[in-house]
């Protein structure tokens, strides 16, 4: 497929980095109109977590669907993306360090020892970290793309520290975290069996040589 | 500069006082003649097997004020109603007070049974006139760490266990939720909870003065998103204790089961009594958010009811009987 021309993915970083906002936009035009409901911690806690496992998803699926399609120039938006995970999971961890324990640092470390769906999540953004700083240009030309790409595989264990923190915090009718958890076990399962097929590729391909060569 | 000036409205635009107000006369007069008929039409209905109608909404009358009451302020109506679990309709608190509207809680009947002298069925209203309406403005403690001040209509539930009238062996009092999966989504579902709710409560418990039988909020009919046409309220207790719709009370000599105890047994245990030093498995129950307020404020011990409850439980284990 021809690639897009760079102008245009350009242009369209644009509409996307806008809608990817939306999410905070809107919960921030609901909390000046009094559209939050009862708890309005609650919604803005429920609403930033949701949208981190969203975002996490749509990072994983960039490559699949980038192969799958052709779409070559979907790469171009995956480190957008992936910071736009990184945005609503700040964002949440946030919520629950000020709105829920208000700075209150003797109580959370007490939480997160003990509570296991906050040790889970605490994970989850702390997997996060190293990728969002080390998601610049200049970090991965400094990092070598190998030694960058294998750092990056973090993302895999933070989403499902991410799904296992939302199944944990249910208390009944597991429907939603489900969900989530069997579209990041798609998008996994993905990557092992392209693997297993570059492989078993690899292995013909030598097995090809070695006959050449006899 | 020219500023072209507005015209001034035709007088043959301009309605003629007396005209409108005939006019305001005539809708008033249309809308009194339709609520006549309506209502007659619906009275032709129900005046023969009902002698009080309770409406959604409709006022309840000679409520008298309780000494068991909180002075704290009431969490407003808007938020008691759009905010509440009742698993039966969702598992989202936003939800169930648009899809309970059309619930149907008349007529309806409660059937007495297990440990009695008879058993029997007391009809809803029969029922709201075993004793005085109270308002009880008690403090709402959810395990989940959110509270309300919720302003309660009802009676002892020590009032409805004189009437339905156990033997003296009855050591325990099971309470059920309807089951009517027609009107209530959730329940055609597997994998939310075990339908119906059952709950109970120790004899002891059930005849304590703070433990009542609501059916009424603010001054009305009880909404059906509260649980209506009956539930019971034991302020001191999770909130989840306070069991909704109920069909049935029965009478036993062994502990009831109970539904969420069955769901997660080492979460939620058959007392769920208030307490700041137990903690939820999953979060503390140290502190709490009055729906309302921004800052959390500490959990009381049995939710601030300890100088009337705590003997109840004189000697026991709270750590263990949670």
């Amino acid at each position: 497929m021809k690639p897009l021309p760079e102008k245009f993915v350009r242009a369209l970083k644009v509409p996307v980095f806008l809608l990817c906002l939306g999410p905070a936009f809107v919960l921030t035009w609901k909390g000046f109109h009094d559209g939050l409901g009862a708890n309005p911690i609650d919604i803005i806690t429920r609403t930033t977590g949701r949208w981190t496992l969203t975002f996490l998803l749509i990072t994983l699926s960039v490559t699949p669907v980038r192969k799958l399609s052709g779409l070559t120039w979907l790469i171009r938006f995956r480190r957008m993306l992936g910071l736009f995970a990184f945005f609503y999971g700040s964002l949440h961890l946030m919520t629950y360090v000020w709105l829920d324990k208000f700075f209150n640092v003797h109580e959370m470390l007490h939480d997160i020892a003990k509570r296991r769906f906050i040790t889970a999540g605490m994970t989850a953004w702390f997997l996060m970290l190293p990728l969002a700083l080390t998601s610049t240009t200049g970090w991965i030309r400094r990092m070598g793309g190998k030694r960058w790409q294998k750092l990056h595989r973090l993302i895999y264990f933070s989403a499902a520290a991410g799904v296992v923190h939302f199944i944990w915090l249910v208390k009944a009718d597991l429907r939603r975290p489900f969900t989530y958890g069997a579209i990041l076990a798609a998008l996994l399962a993905y990557r092992v069996i392209a693997w297993l097929i570059l492989r078993a590729r690899a292995r013909r391909t030598m097995a090809g040589q070695q006959i050449a060569r006899a | 500069m020219l500023i072209k000036k507005p015209g001034d409205i035709p007088s043959s635009e301009i309605t003629p006082k007396q005209s409108y107000l005939t006019r305001r006369k005539f809708i008033t007069g249309a809308a009194a003649a339709g609520a006549a008929l309506a209502g007659g039409l619906y009275l032709r209905e129900h005046l023969d097997t009902e002698n009080t109608v309770h409406a959604q909404g409709q006022k309840l009358n000679g409520i008298v004020k309780s000494p068991l009451s909180t002075s704290e302020t009431p969490t407003s109506f808007k938020d008691i109603t759009n905010y509440n679990n009742y698993y039966e309709f969702s598992t989202d608190k936003y939800e169930p007070n648009g899809l309970s509207k059309n619930f149907r809680a008349r007529p309806w009947t409660v059937a007495i049974d297990g440990m009695v002298k008879k058993p029997k069925k007391l009809d809803i209203d029969a029922i709201m006139k075993l004793a005085p309406l109270e308002e009880r403005i008690y403090r709402h403690r959810c395990v989940e760490g959110w509270s309300m001040v919720i302003p309660w209509v009802g009676f002892p539930l020590s009032a409805l266990i004189k009437a339905a009238d156990p033997l003296p062996s009855a050591k325990f009092v099971a309470l059920q939720t309807i089951v009517a999966p027609d009107q209530m989504p959730n329940q055609k579902r597997s994998g939310v909870l075990d339908w119906p709710y059952v709950e109970g409560l120790r004899m002891d418990e059930a005849m304590h003065p703070l433990a009542i039988m609501a059916v009424g909020l603010y001054d009305e009919v009880l909404p059906n998103v509260d649980g209506a046409p009956l539930r019971l309220v034991v302020p001191w207790k999770y909130g989840f204790k306070g069991i909704k719709a109920i069909v049935k009370i029965s009478f036993t000599d062994s502990m009831p089961p109970t539904t969420w105890n069955k769901m997660a047994a080492n979460e939620y245990g058959f007392y769920s009594n208030v307490n700041p030093q137990k903690d939820h498995p999953r979060w503390s129950q140290a502190s709490e958010r009055r729906i309302g307020e921004f800052r959390k404020r500490p959990t009381l011990m049995f939710n601030g009811y300890a100088d009337q409850v705590a003997s109840l439980y004189s000697g026991m284990d709270l750590q263990k009987n949670y």
